[in-house]
């Protein structure tokens, strides 16, 4: 059996290390296959995913990309290890151009392949061409989403983690956005994304985790989640009850 | 009294009188972390305001008004009290450094209106005569140092015991809550620009009352005894004494003045006349390596300890 | 009048170059750097030191009162003030940014300044340098108004410098990286950036410039330990006044506080005019915190 695209092993992590928010989660996931991670407020969603990127530290536990270990290694270099991460908020940079933000994604491929993919961005995402040398602050935070994807993609990695792709984003936009990651999948992308929209996530994706206070609860294929009484559960507050 | 014990008490008093200033830059720095690059400023708005308001009236001066000496003192604190105002309100709500630079700013502008508004503060040549409290009632220079040593600890006590009141106080505890956490404590409904405003204010005027002392003990003042010099003594007092901490604050003060004192007399003593300005430069050498030394390795700080640690001094 | 003008063009340009090397390690790098005037003093006194070595083999170019040695002094300094900068970055700023609140960088970058300051003290003495002892010939343009051949040239190279960072800024990836990183380090490193790397390269170039504007200085004016203490309110007020980060800012900022420097001597004593700058920074604060033309970071809170 071929490793695991990406394998996270009982991580406990935290800003500080005496005062952890993950104790101990795992998940894992397979090429082509789109994941989704939920759970009440406060359950590591966000944290999870960062500290997977080398954002937040990890004090034990590993993540592994393909069988090679990438716990606490610099986000830099993560870049490099075929993983994408667009996070929730501030994930473009409002004071330079589209075009800017798309050279910066682009900036540790050769120049040729630079241009090149900065090119198929456009045509992918042809919303953002009209935009090209204005400042990403114009930009709507649907847009804004757009050009975060794009950027990440333009690495063609193999893995793209998203925090929370559709807060803030109009119900058309979010269906918008979420076709979009069904047909990288079909490329071939991995996906790993955190939601708030539980129906929505669970409706997309083909495994879901739930997290709660900063623990693995339930995991399974979203379809049979998506009927569970305990999921919703979790939802209504009696996460807290078991410690 | 023996020359050695004469000596002890005047360093004791201008040690005690510095204390005093590192409390005040403590409640700013230490308990509220706001940087005062300007410590200087504020303790010489508060010698010159003592020096005008209680000096002799002559002719060629605007000041001289000869009031008694605590009257001059109280009118140094509310001088420094209101320049402490005209940068705080201006840059409190503003990035951190902005109060850096302002208060780096007004302690330039104290040293140029000293150096050159004659009429006002006599120049280069300073205020001279200006009378010491109670002078004429003690015989001898030395039974009236240790007069002026009793004041001076004595107000150095009760600023430490206001402050640790203070810092008790909910006001105290609000000071901390914000530094932990501005986000928390503004929806509390406090407003933590008015907070910090406040300490910063109040942390400035106990440099003015220093500087009233300071003047009331050497009766006069001259631009040479304000020099930014003495803004980086205090933070190296403040710093190895432990931020946070007015214990040692006080401890800081009285140990730095002492290593600088020694430093000073060893390489006047040790170095060749020609070499002397570069002793001069290694004695301030020290000052700056204890500054950074202690923020890189004990930041802490080297003496006293911290009880209530800030978020600066971790 | 006229005189007062020019002057503070030529005082205002100097700044400017000092104050685009601050604003732009004020906004990446994000501290307010006080020991930043310091590297200018650093450079100049280098330039001095190698001035010694290569000013042997050739004199002057007239009409400047310096020629190439100084040049090639120059060029030793800006690498010896670029070596300074990540010395003071490895030892100092570095181990304490990861830890603390920003405050304390700040705090340390004064400690930095006091011991550069003194161990410029400490090597060359105390007394007032040159480069050179070439008298200059001012030469007249127009009725009241005489300039320096020096003066024109300082001005002009400001010139240049100010277009060849902005063409870097605007053009390279690693001008891109850098204004990136001024407005979000971490999505810098998503981007797979190695962000240490932009932070030694903004050390080299703000050094650079300290080193090139403190040439400049003491070509224009004179040497002395404490000329880096004497800029650095002008600076500060330069780089705010323009908007931090912002490099053509820092450049109408240096002028307007040459100018107000220099015309200020009309109307009050020229004792004062230190202080000039710290009334122009407490009227920005107070009015236009952000600057004039806005900050590449936000200034409010």
């Amino acid at each position: 059996m071929s490793p695991l695209l990406l394998e996270v092993r009982d991580v406990i992590a935290g800003y500080r290390p005496d005062l952890p928010i993950l104790h101990g989660v795992s998940l894992h996931v397979g090429t082509a296959e789109m994941v989704t991670v939920i759970g009440p407020n406060g359950a590591g969603k966000s944290t999870l995913v960062k500290a997977i990127a080398g954002l937040v530290p990890i004090s034990a536990g590993s993540v592994a990309v393909e069988g090679t270990e990438v716990t606490n290694l610099l986000t830099h270099k993560l870049a490099t290890a075929s993983i994408a991460y667009v996070p929730q908020t501030a994930n473009v940079f409002t004071s330079l151009t589209i075009d800017e933000n798309l050279k910066l994604g682009a900036s540790t491929l050769s120049k040729a392949d630079a241009g090149r993919r900065i090119a198929k961005a456009y045509e992918d995402f042809p919303a953002l061409t009209q935009y090209r040398g204005q400042k990403a602050k114009v930009l709507s935070g649907g847009q804004r989403q757009m050009l975060a994807v794009a950027r990440a993609l333009l690495t063609e990695p193999r893995l793209l983690m998203l925090d929370e792709p559709s807060a803030g984003l109009s119900p058309l936009m979010v269906s918008e956005v979420f076709s979009r990651l069904k047909t990288l999948i079909a490329t071939g992308v991995s996906i790993l994304m955190v939601e708030q929209n539980v129906k929505a996530a669970l409706a997309i994706s083909d495994r879901t985790y739930v997290l709660a206070e900063g623990r693995n609860r339930i995991d399974g294929d979203s379809a049979k989640l998506a009927g569970d009484t305990e999921v919703a559960a979790i939802y209504l507050g009696a996460g807290g009850r078991k410690r | 009294m023996s020359g050695y014990l004469a000596y002890l008490v005047f360093f004791l008093i201008v040690a005690l009188t510095y204390s005093i200033v590192v409390m005040g830059l403590n409640l700013q720095w230490g308990y509220t972390g706001l940087f005062n690059a300007g410590v200087v400023g504020f303790f010489a708005i508060g010698a010159y305001g003592t020096a005008i308001l209680t000096g002799p009236d002559r002719p060629e001066l605007i000041g001289g008004f000869a009031l008694p000496f605590p009257a001059g003192v109280v009118g140094g604190m509310i001088l420094a009290a209101l320049a402490a105002l005209l940068v705080g309100l201006a840059t409190l709500r503003l990035r951190e450094e902005y109060l850096a630079i302002s208060t780096f700013g007004i302690a330039i502008s104290i040293q140029l209106i000293g150096l050159n508004f004659d009429a006002l503060t006599g120049g280069a040549q300073g205020l001279t005569g200006i009378p010491r409290p109670l002078f004429s009632t003690f015989g001898t220079p030395g039974a009236y140092n240790l007069f002026y040593l009793c004041l001076v600890g004595t107000i150095t006590a009760i600023v430490f015991a206001a402050l640790q009141v203070a810092l008790q106080s909910p006001w105290g505890r609000l000071l901390k809550a914000i530094r932990e956490d501005e986000t928390a404590a503004a929806s509390l409904g406090k407003n933590p620009a008015l907070v910090r405003l406040q300490a910063f204010v109040l942390g400035s005027t106990l440099m003015g009352l220093a500087g009233g002392l300071y003047v009331g003990f050497i009766g006069y003042v001259s631009p040479l005894d304000f020099l930014p010099l003495l803004t980086f003594q205090i933070w190296a007092m403040l710093i190895v004494g432990g931020s946070g901490n007015n214990r040692g604050a006080i401890v800081g003060a009285v140990g730095v003045w002492a290593l600088w004192t020694m430093s000073g007399f060893a390489i006047s003593r040790l170095l060749p006349v020609h070499y002397q300005s570069q002793g001069g430069a290694i004695q301030v050498i020290i000052i700056g390596l204890l500054i950074v030394l202690t923020l890189l390795f004990r930041p802490r700080g080297l003496i006293g300890e911290a009880q209530s640690v800030s978020r600066h001094a971790r | 009048m006229l005189q007062a003008l020019a002057d503070g063009i030529l005082t205002g340009s100097i700044i400017a170059l000092g104050a685009i090397g601050l604003t732009l390690t004020m906004g990446i790098l994000r501290f307010a750097n006080f020991a930043h005037a310091e590297l200018i003093t650093w450079g100049a006194y280098m330039a001095l030191g190698a001035l010694a070595i290569t000013g042997t083999f050739a004199g002057p170019t007239p009409p400047f009162s310096f020629g190439l040695p100084l040049v090639f002094a120059t060029l030793i300094a800006v690498v010896l003030t670029a070596a300074l900068a990540l010395l003071i970055d490895h030892l100092v700023f570095r181990p304490l940014r990861s830890h603390t609140s920003h405050m304390t960088v700040v705090f340390a970058s004064f400690g930095v300044s006091l011991l550069v300051r003194m161990v410029i003290l400490l090597i060359f003495g105390g007394s007032a340098a040159y480069y050179s002892n070439e008298l200059q010939i001012a030469i007249r343009v127009m009725p009241g108004l005489r300039v320096m051949p020096d003066h024109v040239f300082t001005l002009g190279l400001t010139l240049a410098i100010v277009v060849a960072l902005h063409l870097f800024l605007q053009k390279t990836r690693l001008g891109l990286s850098m204004r990136a990183l001024a407005e979000n380090p971490d999505l810098v490193r998503i981007n797979g950036i190695d962000t240490r790397v932009v932070v030694r390269w903004t050390w080299v170039i703000g050094a650079a410039l300290a080193a090139v504007s403190g040439v400049l200085y003491g070509l224009t004016v004179q040497l002395r330990p404490e000329i880096g203490f004497q800029l650095l309110l002008p600076l500060f007020a330069a780089a705010i006044l323009g908007g931090v980060g912002n490099v053509f800012g820092a450049v109408i900022g240096g002028l307007i506080v040459g100018l107000a420097e220099s015309l200020s001597v009309l109307f009050v004593p020229a004792g004062y005019k230190m202080a000039v700058p710290f009334f122009i920074l407490l009227a920005v604060l107070y009015v236009r915190p952000n600057g004039i033309f806005g900050a590449l970071r936000g200034g409010a809170k």
